[in-house]
């Protein structure tokens, strides 16, 4: 089972904002106190060091997801927020999981591991632990299989997304910087 | 040019460059390196009793002059006594600036002594808000802080201030103007909403303009005069828009909501286009939200782009500053009425018969005591429109918006959208000192009274004259209503042990000239008295009858379409199906 809302509900939001103290806090506040779902959310810095890049995952529902763009608008740190089509977007998350093992199953885990391209990143007595990036969808589907091991720790990053480029504007940007 | 000063100096002369004439407030230890340059500042200080007065009166300021109010407090319970005023703002769309001190920043984070979040308790309720701990961003603060809360849909803004920033010696640069990459209000709306909106108008038999508060915090009111006579459709104006548009005109049909008129209430049920105009469909205007105006279309007009669709949808959205929407709708208008213009008269006439019908009206204790509303009714009366009125929250203050006359905008202040008791001193003082032209009147109930009567004592020692009429039954008025109305009469907690405290000498240990008032006949030289004195604070406690309730009421949660009558106008009840 899909630990993802259905696609309706679940919209990507590319907030950027100003790189300032207390930023998120009020990212967070406005969707406490509105009664609006996070239901993933990543925060790092840009490119420029002045903004920062909030990915929000929101689960809308009994809201519309226009109301939750124009309250964010409001916060005057928030610069530009872009809503992210799944399908016109490249998404990714980081995941990394602990899972028991017997000794006997560890060669089954381990290529499991292989198949979905995921690391190990350490090795215990009776237990491993994994890293895998990639898209959601991806790391749904590993997280399932791994379960029937029996997962000791979890922890996943949220998605991260970025739009997909344009290709006839990606090539003739190219075009040009050969010319 | 740039000179070196303290961050204290520096806070000081920036706000003197933000133009700040008046400012409320209350010293304390975080604070405290602010208050020695503001002891050689032009800028008016007035000292409050109690940091919440300061609030309020900011608010106040703000309300009759268009202009942002300014306070100032110290950190932990200094600020926090800020929250309410702050909150009260933020939900009336107040432009007002908020300096706070902070405790030193090396002990921010270690629950220092007087140490409050102040920037992370009002994150909610503040447009935007500001900790600064290095002295160099004093300046630019407060001009963003300023730019924030006077531009778009106006609001507060908090800037507190860490006390070695105060401390410190820095370079003092006001900024010529701010840059805010996220912050661009729409002031021109569009052309093809202008042109929609326009479309829609000259489509309606049974429009009505929606008017909220929105129209005088844009300044509107002579656009929206031209605009509604032009269309000719009934205005109502609600709580917020008391004054935006004359309540003598033969077009205004009153206040909607909650004790609304019944011809304004129903004008907007039966309606078929809401020409909404800087109103946000409040519960307490629209009743419960799916039984409210369900045959119409709505144009709402807003600076605020998130007000639109929030409650209600909107068939057609016009997001700009008001004054320049209202003036762009009116050559639209006019030419679309070229084409066609609707026969509005069947409309009007049936609203003119509903506003025969149920007129706003009381009637007067049999036993010979004083009724509020006629208080209320004198006051206005005697008074005149030119005066300033404030109220706080509760019976009072409906019955003040219903029987008071208003004729000109920045004439009525009052604490819609937060309802905060105890509002009403302060914020006079505010305008008061905004407006010293301006005879000021405070109307309180006796409950909202005794939350904030201190204050004046700042306004007897600081000579603000203002008056003060305490509507006193003794009881927490409206809550004792709704108890009678939808709790079986069971008055729990509202009594408040008539004849304490004696309100006369209480008045006169403050300073003011105190008045008391228990017949009808002792009203009127009671309010004159008053006017004529202006060398100090007049409060006048008239002593009304205990029982009286406001009506109409569309009781909380329930349709417009059931709103109940006065007891005397039942009968007439058929003439509203």
């Amino acid at each position: 089972m899909s630990t993802y809302p259905t696609p309706q509900r679940h919209h990507i939001l590319s907030v950027l904002v100003q790189n300032k103290a207390g930023v998120l806090a009020r990212v967070a506040s406005l969707f406490a106190r509105r009664g609006y779902n996070i239901f993933s959310l990543a925060v790092a810095p840009t490119e420029d060091p002045q903004f920062s890049r909030i990915t929000i995952v929101v689960d809308v529902e009994g809201t519309t997801l226009e109301q939750i763009v124009k309250q964010l608008f409001k916060l005057i740190e928030v610069v530009r927020i872009s809503e992210l089509d799944p399908q016109k977007s490249v998404e990714r998350e980081l995941f990394m999981a602990t899972v028991r093992t017997d000794g006997e199953n560890r060669g089954q885990i381990v290529e499991l591991a292989n198949i979905f391209e995921a690391k190990v990143l350490a090795v215990g007595v009776d237990a491993l632990t994994l890293s895998l990036e990639g898209s959601p969808e991806k790391l749904d589907d590993f997280e399932e299989l791994l379960r029937g091991y029996g997962i000791v720790e979890l922890q996943r990053t949220g998605r991260i997304a970025l739009p997909k480029l344009d290709r006839e504007a990606h090539s003739r940007a190219v075009k040009g910087k050969a010319s | 040019m740039s000179k070196k000063m303290s961050g204290a100096s520096s806070l000081v002369q920036s706000l003197e460059s933000a133009g700040v004439d008046v400012m409320f407030g209350l010293p304390g230890g975080a604070i405290l390196p602010a208050y020695d340059p503001i002891f050689d500042s032009k800028i008016r200080h007035i000292l409050v009793r109690h940091e919440q007065g300061a609030g309020h009166a900011a608010t106040g300021y703000a309300q009759v002059t268009g202009r942002v109010g300014v306070c100032i407090a110290t950190s932990g319970p200094g600020a926090t006594n800020l929250v309410t005023p702050l909150a009260d703002a933020a939900m009336d769309s107040v432009p007002m600036v908020a300096i706070t001190g902070q405790v030193p920043s090396v002990a921010i984070g270690t629950d220092a002594f007087q140490e409050a979040d102040i920037r992370g308790i009002t994150m909610p309720f503040t447009k935007h808000n500001y900790l600064i701990t290095d002295p160099k961003d004093i300046p630019r603060a407060i001009a963003e802080a300023f730019y924030i809360a006077g531009s778009g849909r106006p609001g507060p803004v908090l800037v507190d201030i860490a006390k070695d920033a105060l401390q410190k010696e820095t370079e003092f640069v006001y900024p010529k103007e701010v840059s805010l990459p996220g912050y661009h209000p729409q002031v021109d709306p569009e052309n093809q909403a202008i042109k929609d909106a326009a479309a829609l108008i000259a489509q309606s038999a049974k429009p009505v303009f929606y008017v909220g508060g929105g129209v005088i915090k844009a300044n509107a009111s002579k656009e929206l005069m031209q605009l509604a006579e032009l269309v000719g459709a009934p205005v109502v104006t609600t709580l917020m828009a008391l004054g935006s548009f004359p309540d003598s005109h033969p077009q205004h049909l009153g206040m909607p909501g909650m004790h609304g008129t019944v011809a304004a209430v129903t004008a907007l049920q039966k309606a078929d286009l809401l020409i909404t105009l800087g109103a946000r469909f409040d519960d307490r205007v629209t009743g419960k939200l799916s039984t409210f105006a369900v045959n119409a279309k709505v144009i709402h007009a807003d600076i605020d782009p998130a007000e639109i669709g929030k409650n209600r949808y909107a068939d057609v959205p016009v997001v700009g500053d008001l004054k320049r929407t209202i003036a762009a709708l009116i050559p639209a208008v006019k030419a679309e009425f070229a084409k066609n213009q609707p026969d509005l008269a069947p409309w009007i006439a049936s609203m003119n018969k509903l506003r025969a019908t149920y007129p706003l009206g009381y009637e007067l204790p049999k036993d010979g005591s004083l009724s509020p509303q006629y208080v209320i009714e004198r006051l206005s009366a005697i008074t005149g429109p030119d005066a300033i009125y404030v109220a706080g929250v509760g019976q009072h203050q409906m019955w003040s918006s219903q029987y008071w006359h208003f004729d000109e905008p920045y004439t009525w202040v009052n604490s819609g959208g937060l309802g905060t008791m105890g509002f009403s001193v302060p914020a006079a003082i505010g305008a008061k000192v905004g407006r010293p032209d301006k005879t000021v009147w405070a109307i309180d109930g006796d409950g909202c009274f005794q939350m904030t009567a201190q204050e004046l004592i700042t306004a007897s020692i600081s000579n603000i004259p203002i008056k003060v009429g305490i509507l006193n039954n003794s009881y927490l008025g409206m809550v004792r209503q709704w108890q009678e109305m939808f709790y079986g009469e069971r008055y729990s907690e509202v009594d408040l042990g008539g004849g304490i405290p004696d309100f006369v000498k209480w008045a006169e240990a403050m300073g003011c000239v105190g008045i008391r008032v228990d017949s009808p006949e002792e009203v009127a030289p009671a309010i004159e008295r008053a006017n004529s004195i202006n060398d100090r604070p007049v409060v006048v406690d008239f002593r009304v009858e205990e029982f009286e309730k406001v009506f109409p009421m569309v009781a909380a949660g329930a349709s417009n379409d059931d709103i109940i009558l006065p007891p005397s106008q039942n009968e007439r009840r058929e003439y509203l199906r």
